[in-house]
């Protein structure tokens, strides 16, 4: 296709022909607000934001869906389009629950913002009857609360196209329209995998996660308890963003002293807990490929993964690996050894985790996840979650010295910390498996084939003269597509890392977050990733089998990676879920 | 789950009651449309020809037999109103909403069959008796205002008759 001339508020453009005005617009540096828009995704002309003036065109028409064709003249700022759009804010003003000061999402909710940017006023002008709404707290991870919801359709075109699950549509038409599943049962009934994708694009405070900082601040109230802390990777590569800092600003550094200022006795790295999986992965690997198990073996450290596996291919559970993810190792490891080293009664320990993830909050209550006797984490809250405490407590985030993680638990190589880009897990399995096979020392430690934010990698490797061949895939839908190919024996992979959310934990529903346009434009992903792979290259160590912390821990209390101890709180176990299921039946 | 009813005591859904022949017949007309694009809705068009309406044991079959979230169903369900999601009684109540019976009064009449039925529009008793609908004009407007059971209609309702025209159909489910 070739180009066309358009005029853009008087302005002549040549475009190519085909785009919609909206990318045409973008183009010319032109901004149009959408709401209802995510590119690819959820392309609907529904929310009517993004409407603009079209030259001999009888109504005003939807930018994001309306391509461009040559000679057209597009006003896309006029009074006229400019009172439409006000007027379509208002109209969602009238049905909006308007707690804004009490809000979660206030300072980043989408319509605050555009009514702020389109001066509008007299929000009252059209109140009238409200959609009655019920709030759906049923779900372990997130809340519903359909008051604030504008009807957008962002959470349901994530869930089912991106992730392919579809647990939540658009229900009755009109004015009662309403998002929610069917028959009115809560998420916890559905086969929600509590991902949290559909949190991640939420315009406004209509979905959210369970807020569980309450909970953190009164263990730490509590002079009885000991409180252990672990982050995730993923957390500082974006809990900056929280605090003003550009996208991909590591803040390692300040999050722990932030964590310690709060009051954490221990501040420890969930990258340990990573090391630690590595090593228990690549030994299950090695012993699978040995012993003709299973194969491919599949990762298992993304919960929102593995429910959906439980869910979708309750065949398929023999290949996933039974290593547990790294939240429940350091979780079961601070539980077992480090209370014993210490002298603490397990029972007195809090075992707090910060996450990027919503599905690690149904994660620490899984059966088989409490190595110790006691749950291997009792609380988990969220990056966003950890900003609010940080906040609360008149923290000044920019202002603080960078502290260090507490040893030894807190010691962690480059391996560790890429765990939490797609492709992380894999390249730090490949490190300590290539080195193990091979039996010398790695020259290059880079496996960039099996990096970047694509939704599915393959790579082919020979490690010790055999051919090893992986896949690696991040985003739900992608993970079905694969699976396919493995169920139908058309792909013959050894290794598939699989995370459930696009581009990995990185990208995880409990992140910072964007307007999905801007997420985009800024590179959002990609820098958070960049920031991992930088604080791998700066580390000493890089290969998780090197760390001398867990070195120690073998030596001291687990024996070999695979022994009895190690299974006994390492490892777990999984099993199928129904998907669509009859009655009141509550969730496990 | 809506449930408009004002009733004394909570009522339960009707128990489904769907057959093997059902099923076979459904599970039949599924198979026959595999992979056509756009064929939910014939699906389930015939899945309330033979079964009356679509409950969850239905859409349920459908979502597991075409590989389709059930919410797919469900939005589709509630979006149209051709489909019902409760079964008719065995007495079908409907009371005219026409701007005739409208002005006498209906809407109370209405609100009296629900509060006694403990049911909402469209929905049915748990026993399978009555079930509840508004229904526009039906051409009797000089008896207005009009309700009808199955085929007997009664006019010039007051709110008070409501409750002897439900005994009388309760009487004849006893015997």
């Amino acid at each position: 296709m070739g180009n066309v001339t358009i005029k853009l508020n008087g302005k002549e453009y040549e475009v190519p022909e085909g785009i919609t005005i909206l990318e045409a617009a973008k183009a010319a540096h032109i901004e149009i607000p959408t709401l209802c828009y995510l590119k690819e995704v959820n392309e609907i002309g529904a929310c009517r934001m993004c409407v603009v003036e079209v030259k001999g065109a009888k109504t005003l028409v939807a930018s994001c869906v309306y391509p461009v064709s040559d000679g057209m003249e597009i006003q896309t700022n006029s009074r006229r389009v400019i009172n439409s759009r006000r007027k379509t804010l208002q109209l969602l003003l009238s049905n909006h629950r308007k707690d804004c000061l009490a809000c979660v999402r206030s300072g980043s909710c989408e319509l605050m913002r555009l009514c702020r940017e389109l001066q509008v006023e007299e929000s009252g002008r059209y109140d009238g009857e409200q959609t009655p709404s019920e709030i759906d707290g049923s779900a372990i991870h997130m809340v519903r609360d359909n008051s604030k919801c504008i009807l957008c359709r962002r959470c349901v075109a994530v869930c089912e196209k991106i992730q392919g699950i579809g647990v939540i549509g658009a229900n009755n038409r009109g004015f009662a329209t309403s998002i929610g599943s069917p028959f009115g049962k809560g998420l916890a009934e559905t086969s929600c995998v509590s991902c949290g994708q559909c949190i991640a694009v939420c315009p406004t405070g209509a979905l959210t996660e369970k807020d569980s900082t309450g909970a953190v601040f009164e263990a730490l109230e509590d002079p009885e308890k000991y409180v252990v802390v672990q982050t995730a990777p993923a957390v500082r590569a974006a809990l900056g963003e929280e605090f003003g800092y550009a996208p991909g600003t590591p803040v390692e550094g300040k999050m722990v002293s932030a964590l310690r200022a709060l009051g954490f006795d221990k501040v420890f790295d969930t990258d340990f807990g990573a090391d630690l999986t590595i090593l228990e992965e690549a030994n299950e690997l090695l012993e699978r490929v040995r012993n003709n198990g299973v194969l491919p073996m599949i990762t298992s450290c993304s919960p929102g993964w593995v429910k959906y596996c439980e869910y979708y291919y309750p065949d398929m559970l023999g290949n996933l690996s039974s290593c547990k993810s790294p939240q429940q190792m350091l979780g079961a490891v601070i539980k077992t050894y480090f209370a014993r080293k210490k002298g603490i009664d397990p029972a007195n320990i809090v075992s707090v985790s910060v996450m990027p993830c919503t599905a690690k909050k149904f994660e620490i209550t899984r059966d088989g996840e409490s190595g110790s006797g006691y749950p291997d984490v009792d609380i988990s809250i969220t990056t966003r979650e950890l900003a609010r405490m940080i906040r609360r407590s008149g923290i000044l985030f920019g202002e603080l010295e960078d502290g260090a993680f507490d040893h030894p638990l807190g010691e962690s190589t480059g391996a560790g910390v890429i765990f939490g880009a797609t492709g992380g897990v894999m390249e730090a399995a490949l490190r300590t498996a290539a080195e193990q096979l091979e039996g010398k020392k790695l020259e290059k430690l880079e496996f960039c084939q099996v990096r970047g934010m694509e939704g599915t990698k393959e790579a082919e490797y020979t490690l010790g003269g055999r051919k090893v061949k992986v896949a690696v895939v991040s985003g739900l839908g992608n993970a079905r597509r694969i699976l396919d190919k493995v169920r139908d024996g058309e792909a013959d992979y050894q290794f598939i890392e699989i995370m459930g959310c696009p581009g990995g934990c990185i990208n995880g529903g409990g992140q910072p977050q964007w307007p999905p346009r801007e997420k985009e434009e800024r590179h959002v992903l990609e820098r958070r990733a960049q920031a991992l792979y930088g604080l791998d290259e700066e580390k000493p160590i890089r290969k998780s089998h090197e760390n001398p912390s867990i070195q120690r821990l073998y030596k001291e209390y687990l024996g070999h990676p695979g022994s009895h101890t190690a299974h006994r709180i390492l490892h777990t176990t999984y099993g199928p879920r129904e998907i669509h299921r009859i009655g009141d039946g509550q969730e496990a | 789950m809506s449930n408009k009813s004002m009733g004394l005591e909570e009522r339960k859904e009707v128990p489904f009651q769907g057959t093997e022949q059902q099923r076979e017949e459904l599970l039949g007309f599924i198979h026959g449309h595999a992979g056509q694009k756009g064929c939910l809705m014939p699906v389930m068009q015939k899945a309330q020809e033979i079964y009356g309406y679509l409950p969850q044991e239905v859409q349920k079959l459908i979502a597991d037999e075409m590989g389709i979230p059930m919410e797919k169903i469900y939005g589709v369900a509630t979006f149209y109103s051709q489909f019902h999601l409760a079964p008719k009684g065995k007495y079908q109540v409907s009371v005219c909403l026409g701007t005739a019976c409208y002005v006498k009064g209906a809407g109370n009449i209405y609100n009296k069959f629900s509060e006694l039925l403990g049911i909402g529009e469209g929905e049915c008793t748990s026993d399978g008796m009555f079930s509840l609908d508004a229904c526009r004009c039906v051409g009797a407007c000089g008896l207005a205002p009009v309700a009808m059971v199955n085929g007997d209609v009664y006019g010039r309702l007051t709110v008070d008759d409501v409750r002897g025209i439900l005994d009388k159909y309760m009487k004849d489910g006893e015997d």
